[in-house]
């Protein structure tokens, strides 16, 4: 079972977006299951292992949480763009990540991109420090305390690291 | 042009129509904020964030439209939606970067610095 | 009430287009071009999804996967043949 279905997760991804691509008939399903069971195998050699979803309902919850918050931080944005009188505060913050394998360090960046006035600038994974940049901050401590409640430590359950 | 069929209910065509309007405005205020801001790194929060919710608009929009005309539910928007909500961010980490190593000017009010790239620490 | 809906959201992205050609065109620095090259595309998905459904086809969806991911490509290497002066290391 694990040599012929080495990533059960990646196989169903392939078929999803197989399907989704083309035309629900048949044919394309088989097409799309043989290439979901072939591709994994054929590239099985160079993926590294990634910590497995442990708590899959906490995902859902999270994906809920980070769709809500995109629409929040376009609002926020928006507003900050159409203020003409007001001058934003931007700000450099260095956020100490406790998160240590690479697959949640992105999901993490890339959800700090996504939402309300912050942008992940650069990540030195050796130092475990990633550098945000907020377009309108005050407090740098409490930007700081709200990633890491809201994202990071939802991050941490899920994948159990 | 035949893209008002009788049977489509008027609170749908309105639910359509609200989504276009909604991404064309949302689209334009990403500009603004490209046009806006006076330091580079402030310009890319507009762009990056609006853009995507812009058009993430108009592919619902028109995946709700095909739906209920052709009875086509495969959903394929939502894959280019998708495929923006991953890459957006990567390439405004990547302009970032491309940022802080050409050394732009930031505005004064800017707290907190940015790195000097080009260390060992960075590969 | 959506052919309103139609020219009303095509101006808006044509609008937003050309305020991104601007970006484009003025600079100042070379980032601020890939930005707004990168703003473009993404807006050109948009306009082209737009000009499907006034037309209303559906063959338009490939053009828009194409653009969004050469477009991101684009982006990538640019970024990194600036950030290192090599696009594979």
């Amino acid at each position: 079972m694990k040599r012929l279905l080495p990533m059960p997760l990646l196989s169903l991804l392939l078929f999803a977006i197989w399907m989704g691509l083309t035309a629900l008939t048949p044919g394309n399903a088989l097409l799309a299951l043989v290439l979901a069971l072939l591709i994994p195998i054929l590239i099985r050699r160079f993926w590294e292992p990634q910590p497995t979803v442990h708590r899959p309902l906490k995902l859902l919850v999270y994906v809920i949480v980070l769709l809500w918050d995109i629409i929040i931080a376009n609002l926020e944005v928006s507003r900050l763009i159409l203020a003409r009188r007001r001058e934003p505060q931007p700000a450099f913050v260095l956020y100490p990540l406790s998160l240590t394998e690479p697959f949640p360090i992105t999901i993490l960046a890339s959800t700090i991109s996504l939402t309300p006035g912050t942008i992940s600038a650069h990540l030195r994974i050796h130092d475990g420090t990633l550098l945000i940049h907020a377009l309108d901050i005050e407090d740098t401590q409490a930007l700081i305390d709200q990633i890491r409640r809201r994202y990071e430590q939802p991050l941490k359950e899920i994948f159990q690291c | 042009m035949t893209f008002m069929p009788d049977w489509l209910a008027p609170w749908l065509e309105g639910l359509i129509a609200f989504l276009l309007v909604t991404g064309g405005i949302f689209a334009v205020i990403g500009a603004l904020g490209l046009l806006r801001f006076r330091d580079f790194f402030q310009r890319l929060h507009g762009p990056a964030k609006n853009s995507t919710l812009g058009v993430g608009c108009t592919l619902l929009a028109s995946m709700l439209f095909f739906w209920l005309q052709t009875g086509d539910h495969s959903g394929r928007e939502l894959l280019i939606t998708l495929f923006l909500m991953i890459t957006t961010p990567v390439s405004a980490h990547l302009l970032t970067m491309t940022g802080m190593h050409h050394r732009l000017r930031r505005t004064e009010r800017t707290q907190g610095e940015p790195y000097e790239l080009g260390s060992e620490r960075d590969r | 009430m959506l052919t309103w809906a139609f020219w009303i959201s095509s101006a808006l992205f044509t609008l937003a287009l050309v305020m991104n050609f601007y970006r484009v065109l003025v600079g100042p620095t070379l980032p601020d071009r890939i930005a707004a090259l990168d703003t473009m595309y993404v807006n050109a998905i948009g306009m082209i999804i737009i000009q499907g459904l006034w037309q209303d086809t559906n063959l338009y969806f490939e053009a828009a996967l194409l653009i969004a991911m050469l477009g991101f490509i684009s982006t990538v290497a640019v970024c990194k043949y600036l950030l290192r002066g090599d696009i594979i290391e």
